[in-house]
């Protein structure tokens, strides 16, 4: 800042407040509903101040689940969330990884087609060609499978072309230094490329752990049994009763939303990181 | 396409290790696509017993069908409204917070994190905060006169998908307009106030302008987003409703496929999707070419 205006300055954090105000508002409405007993929800608006059945229904959302919906406990979900999301985001550090080692330090025929191949994948998003991709994985028989709800997803265009440019900058002499000492490429990239590139996995471990999280319409197609519900899809099944039973949904909303926030707060500057080298 | 100068000798390597990625891209991406191209050629008839080539014939179908075109003017209507909402607010937000020194990274931190929630999850939020019954927001609204009801009103439902949408992706764009205001050399800004510019005139003639890049990146990214990934907001509250008022395209793809069973309609739709996709990829690759030498 430049000079010193002390009601700008005022007005200014006024701004702020208003907005970090209306960014929590849903969140803190859901917490509050999420305390209540069902009948506090029944009779009309729901009040500000949270209520004191907080335990009773997350204890109830974490071990039973809402039954009526169809709908497993949250432990089950939030379990089933971890593993596809974490599934997801190891299966994409490590392809690319070696795929943006394979197109950097070789010289082989069709490395540009491969390049090309892998670009190409940027612009098929799952929601563009949702039923000829459904029939791939029904055909391998992989519907409600781990494997079915990971590895479709697991290409990745981003993360290849992020590595490939962190591996162009380093150092020539690095390469020529292993060589003389007579490593082998995959020694090389296990001692050398690997302990270089931690930085930029872990700020892609961020991204890509809440992109595998927040799946939605790739679970919700390939899963028809509740052993595989991940809890965003559950929260879905929960809010599409009739009457939907409010305080617990909103229970599980926290729950859901938990878990990636919190990677969030904790490693911000490794998320801020990830974010704007992948999009670059 | 570089290599280091020095690379590794090997026939078979560089292909084995490139082989998991390819191998998925062929298998879940490559291949669906191009099924989706062959089946946008082809019916089947209502018992899937006979497919016939019809050429572009879906194709003409689906512009002659009105709920296809409403969808495409609903889906500009979202992407449009998204887009501004959580831009404006993003680009108030960064601006306010970059005049800040000490409160800075609080601020930051209690508005970015938003962005790990999932498009689903705040639907269903946005959808509790509306809920005609329960909802706080209709209770505040009927006192000023309005009785707010998505369930009839499909404008009441395009503003809520609108405001779940961008109230996700605004710390992502506040993320990118803090970042490029950074990178704005300050000496401009001081020249400009030792000049007596007020707060608002530098914004509106030194960092606004310098801003166009970033601007132009997040209009794309944010276009993008709102097609694409907001599936899970329109299916976890609207369900395209009511009377197709939220049917935007992506949601449509599902629902003609899965629910209609329309195949060759849906293929369709989904070749009209990957070409808008594949120009809005090449639109954000030429432009950050331009970005580096802004």
């Amino acid at each position: 800042m430049v000079e010193n205006r002390p009601w700008a300055n005022l007005f200014a954090h006024a701004v702020l407040m208003v907005g970090v105000a209306l960014v929590v508002f849903p969140v803190y409405i859901a917490i509050v509903a999420s305390t209540l007993a069902p009948d506090e929800l029944m009779r009309g608006t729901i009040p500000l101040l949270p209520g004191g059945h907080g335990i009773e229904n997350y204890t109830q959302m974490w071990q039973s689940g809402v039954s009526s919906a169809n709908s497993p406990p949250a432990a089950l979900m939030l379990w089933n969330s971890f593993v596809m999301a974490m599934a997801i985001t190891v299966g994409k550090l490590f392809i690319s990884l070696l795929s943006a080692f394979a197109i950097v330090y070789f010289r082989f025929r069709f490395r540009m087609f491969f390049f090309w191949l892998i670009f190409i994948t940027l612009m098929l998003p799952v929601e563009v060609r949702i039923i000829p991709t459904f029939q791939v994985v029904a055909d391998l028989n992989m519907l409600n499978s781990f494997a079915g709800l990971s590895i479709p997803l697991i290409a990745s265009a981003t993360a290849t072309f992020l590595f490939r440019q962190f591996f162009m900058t380093v150092p020539e002499e690095m390469l020529e230094a292993a060589r003389v000492d007579g490593a082998g490429p995959m020694k090389f990239f296990k001692d050398i490329l690997l302990p270089l590139s931690v930085t930029n996995i872990a700020a892609l471990f961020v991204i890509m752990f809440i992109y595998g999280w927040n799946q939605y319409l790739w679970p919700l197609l390939i899963t028809t049994d509740p052993d595989y519900t991940t809890i965003v899809m559950g929260i879905q099944r929960m809010t599409s009763e009739e009457n939907p039973q409010w305080h617990l949904v909103m229970a599980a909303v926290v729950m859901a939303a938990l878990p990636p926030v919190l990677v969030i707060l904790f490693m911000q500057r490794l998320f801020v990181k990830g974010l704007t080298e992948t999009e670059k | 396409m570089q290599t280091k100068r020095m690379t590794f000798p090997g026939r078979w390597l560089p292909f084995a290790l490139l082989a998991p990625q390819v191998i998925i891209t062929l298998i879940f991406f490559i291949w669906p696509a191009g099924q989706a191209l062959y089946q946008s050629l082809l019916r089947e008839d209502a018992f899937g017993l006979k497919t016939t080539f019809v050429g572009l014939e879906n194709f003409a179908r689906l512009f002659r069908d009105g709920s296809y075109v409403n969808s495409l003017s609903v889906t500009v209507v979202f992407a449009v409204g998204t887009t501004l909402v959580s831009m404006s607010v993003a680009l108030l937000l960064a601006s306010t917070v970059n005049r800040m020194i000490r409160s800075r990274s609080a601020y930051t931190t209690l508005l970015v994190w938003p962005y790990a929630v999932a498009p689903a999850l705040a639907g269903v939020l946005w959808w509790f905060i509306f809920n005609p019954s329960i909802g706080i927001v209709p209770y505040m609204l009927e006192m000023v006169g309005y009785s707010w009801n998505h369930r009839n009103s499909g404008s009441d439902a395009m503003l809520l998908v609108i405001l779940a949408a961008a109230w996700k992706q605004v710390s992502y764009n506040f993320l990118f307009f803090l970042a490029g205001m950074q990178s704005i050399p300050q000496s401009l800004i001081e020249a400009a106030s030792i000049d007596g510019a007020s707060p608002i005139k530098r914004f509106w003639t030194i960092i606004f302008p310098l801003l166009t890049p970033t601007t132009f990146f997040l209009m794309v990214v944010n276009v993008v987003y709102a097609m694409f990934d907001t599936f899970g907001i329109i299916h976890a509250t609207t369900a395209g409703g009511p009377a197709q008022a939220t049917n935007i395209l992506v949601y449509k793809v599902y629902a003609d496929g899965f629910i209609g069973l329309n195949l060759g309609s849906s293929a369709a739709q989904s070749v009209i999707l990957m070409v808008i996709v594949v120009a809005l990829t090449v639109i954000q690759f030429r432009f950050i070419e331009r970005r580096v030498n802004y």
